[in-house]
């Protein structure tokens, strides 16, 4: 873990209210791993923010953020632009768990959920297969930066774009189609609880990354528990420092 | 350099800042940033007898200046902090102080006892949780609650007993004046003030538990003014926390009549706040010529009144 202060080398407006954010951090860069988080720390805010990692890029020393204009820690964040520094602590947590390349794994994200998977897309590739869902065309975001590297399929509630209605179906039909050996999927809760359940119906292992209220991010406060069960022992884990991958069959909703 | 030891109940500290119960977990969290050496003390999560779930979450909210926790006391119980906790850092050159919650004066009782003779230095004896149904701050708030743990901890401690006091108390001296009398070594103060924020589009508290207790520097100005009220009632040494973020914070504890400080909420902030307090510290005594830190205790004077000046 690292905390310093790093400069921004790009600035993106993805539109619907999110920017991308490419930081030049080394540090961070080399010891990242698909699925951890940085914590921001934002002037004038007394918590820091939980960002995943949308890129890492060792060979330029860059990790790319995608943050959402959702609050005002947020919304400060959304002034910087290249040249500027950004406070970072990271990288946080345990990420997804990574079989041997040639594995077969299936990325379900929705909304502001889809970022930490991208690292994943990446690595898969051609062996992966991505499900997006958003609620309309104008939340669709980086569905252009997945298609690059696999296979992907952008769902919308309201039918505006791509395939109309949520991921359940979508991912329903890979997993009847297809051999899966992994699912990872990020976004709201009730997408979450809807993989895991298609998942155990498939006897798919899944792996969830979880959001919940931060304080330290490295596992001292335990302000951010979540309820975990597993062999039939009840465990409160640490989101920011167990996760915020956890093991879609263990998670207590 | 100035010498910043203290000595508090007899335990000597190399410097006067210790990571605050709760917010530096059982002390290796933050050993990327530094070493556990560097600081002068830790205060190790809040103990209970048994392990605990601690409150659902959210647990955590944003206040300005500050922030709330409704963490509820999770922890794994005494038995695994003896057993897997505590020995990963028995061995290093920092005092260690367990911190202790019951639910009854007899629990705070068989706490102590089990304590005796583990690798601790202090025992912090928390009667000021705002986060649990049973025990907690109700202690805290009263000289009755408060007298009835402090008794039956001394019967047990092997360690000098450090009574951590609620700023829930009507009036907060008259509480350590009653630790103080049943044999307290030293008091520590102030644990968090209740609080509450509400979303406003769910319309429902953030935190799931409702209420949850306010630290950061928000608590600061509160701190001070207890500090000094306790430290000008008892005799015995008070280590004073809530809101400290600063050299110069911690400077103002010291004026205000601690003999110690506690580093909690900073450390969300910043991971390095604690050895920044220490270096900043350190500069501001040299630079007001001030040789040992413990010199600082309790040095600043109030002003006299001035009835006249009221006249009309
Ligand atoms: C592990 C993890 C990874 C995340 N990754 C991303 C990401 O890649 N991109 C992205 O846009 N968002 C991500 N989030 C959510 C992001 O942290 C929140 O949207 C952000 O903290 C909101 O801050 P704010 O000041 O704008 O909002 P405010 O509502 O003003 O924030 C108030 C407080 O609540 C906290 N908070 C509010 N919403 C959330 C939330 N959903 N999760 C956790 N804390 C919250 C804030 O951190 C702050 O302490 C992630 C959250 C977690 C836990
Ligand atoms: C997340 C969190 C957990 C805490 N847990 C404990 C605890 O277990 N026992 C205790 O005595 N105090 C606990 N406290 C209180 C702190 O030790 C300290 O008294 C308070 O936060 C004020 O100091 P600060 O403003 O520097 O944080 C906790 C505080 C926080 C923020
Ligand atoms: S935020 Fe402190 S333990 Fe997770």
């Amino acid at each position: 873990m690292f905390c310093d202060s790093y400069p921004i080398t790009a600035y993106e407006d993805l539109g619907a209210g999110v920017y991308s954010l490419r930081v030049k951090a080394p540090q961070i860069t080399a010891a990242a791993q698909p699925g951890q988080f940085v914590e921001i720390g934002v002037p004038g805010f007394s918590l820091r923010r939980p960002i995943s990692l949308c890129g890492i890029d060792p060979e330029k020393g860059e990790i790319r953020l995608v943050i959402a204009d959702r609050g005002a820690g947020t919304h400060t964040l959304s002034t910087l632009r290249e040249g500027d520094s950004i406070d970072l602590l990271g990288p946080l947590g345990t990420g997804f768990a990574l079989p041997e390349p040639g594995a077969h794994v299936a990325l379900v994200g929705g909304g502001i959920g889809t970022p930490p998977l991208l690292p994943l897309a990446e690595r898969y590739r051609e062996t992966c297969n991505a499900i997006l869902g958003y609620r309309g065309r104008d939340q669709v975001i980086l569905d252009v930066d997945f298609a690059r590297f696999c296979d992907t399929v952008v769902c919308t509630d309201d039918g505006t774009y791509g395939v109309k209605g949520t991921v359940s179906p979508a991912l329903e039909a890979l997993l009847q189609a297809c051999r899966i050996d992994i699912v990872y999927a990020c976004g709201p809760a009730p997408m979450l609880r809807a993989v895991r359940d298609l998942c155990m119906q498939y006897s798919v292992r899944a792996q969830l990354s979880l959001e919940e209220r931060m304080a330290c991010g490295v596992g001292a406060c335990v302000g951010c528990a979540v309820m975990t069960e597993h062999g039939g022992v009840r465990r409160v884990r640490r989101v920011c420092k167990d996760g915020p991958v956890f093991e879609a069959a263990d998670i207590v909703f | 350099m100035a010498d910043l030891s203290v000595t508090i109940a007899g335990v000597p500290f190399k410097n006067p800042v210790i990571a605050a119960s709760g917010c530096f977990g059982f002390g290796l969290e933050y050993e990327d940033f530094f070493p556990l050496e560097a600081l002068g003390g830790v205060s190790l999560k809040g103990t209970t007898l048994e392990a605990r779930a601690g409150n659902r979450p959210p647990r955590i909210a944003e206040t300005p200046a500050g922030m709330l926790n409704s963490v509820g006391l999770q922890n794994p119980g005494i038995d695994a902090f003896l057993r897997e906790e505590l020995p990963k850092i028995a061995g290093r050159d920092v005092v260690r102080i367990a911190n202790i919650a019951g639910r009854s004066p007899a629990e705070y009782r068989e706490l102590a006892e089990r304590l005796r003779g583990a690798a601790v230095d202090l025992i912090e004896v928390n009667i000021s949780c705002p986060n649990v149904r049973e025990g907690g701050a109700a202690f805290g708030a009263t000289c009755e609650g408060a007298v009835s743990v402090v008794r039956e901890v001394k019967k047990a401690a092997g360690q000098p007993v450090v009574v951590k006091l609620t700023p829930a108390a009507a009036d907060i001296a008259e509480i350590a004046r009653a630790v103080e009398s049943e044999g307290a070594d030293a008091v520590s103060l102030i644990n968090t003030l209740l609080g509450m924020r509400i979303d406003l589009e769910s319309r429902r508290p953030v935190l799931r538990n409702n209420f949850g207790g306010l630290s950061g520097p928000a608590l600061l100005p509160v701190a001070l003014r207890m500090v000094w009220q306790v430290s000008h009632a008892v005799k015995i040494p008070v280590i004073g926390m809530g809101g400290v973020s600063s050299g110069r914070d911690a400077v103002e504890m010291f004026l205000a009549g601690a003999s110690a400080v506690q580093v909690g909420a900073a450390l969300f902030r910043d991971p390095f706040a604690p050895v920044k307090i220490i270096g900043e510290m350190n500069a501001w005594c040299d630079t007001h010529g001030v040789e040992y830190v413990r010199d600082l205790r309790g040095a600043a004077s109030l002003w006299e009144d001035d009835p006249d000046w009221r006249l009309l």
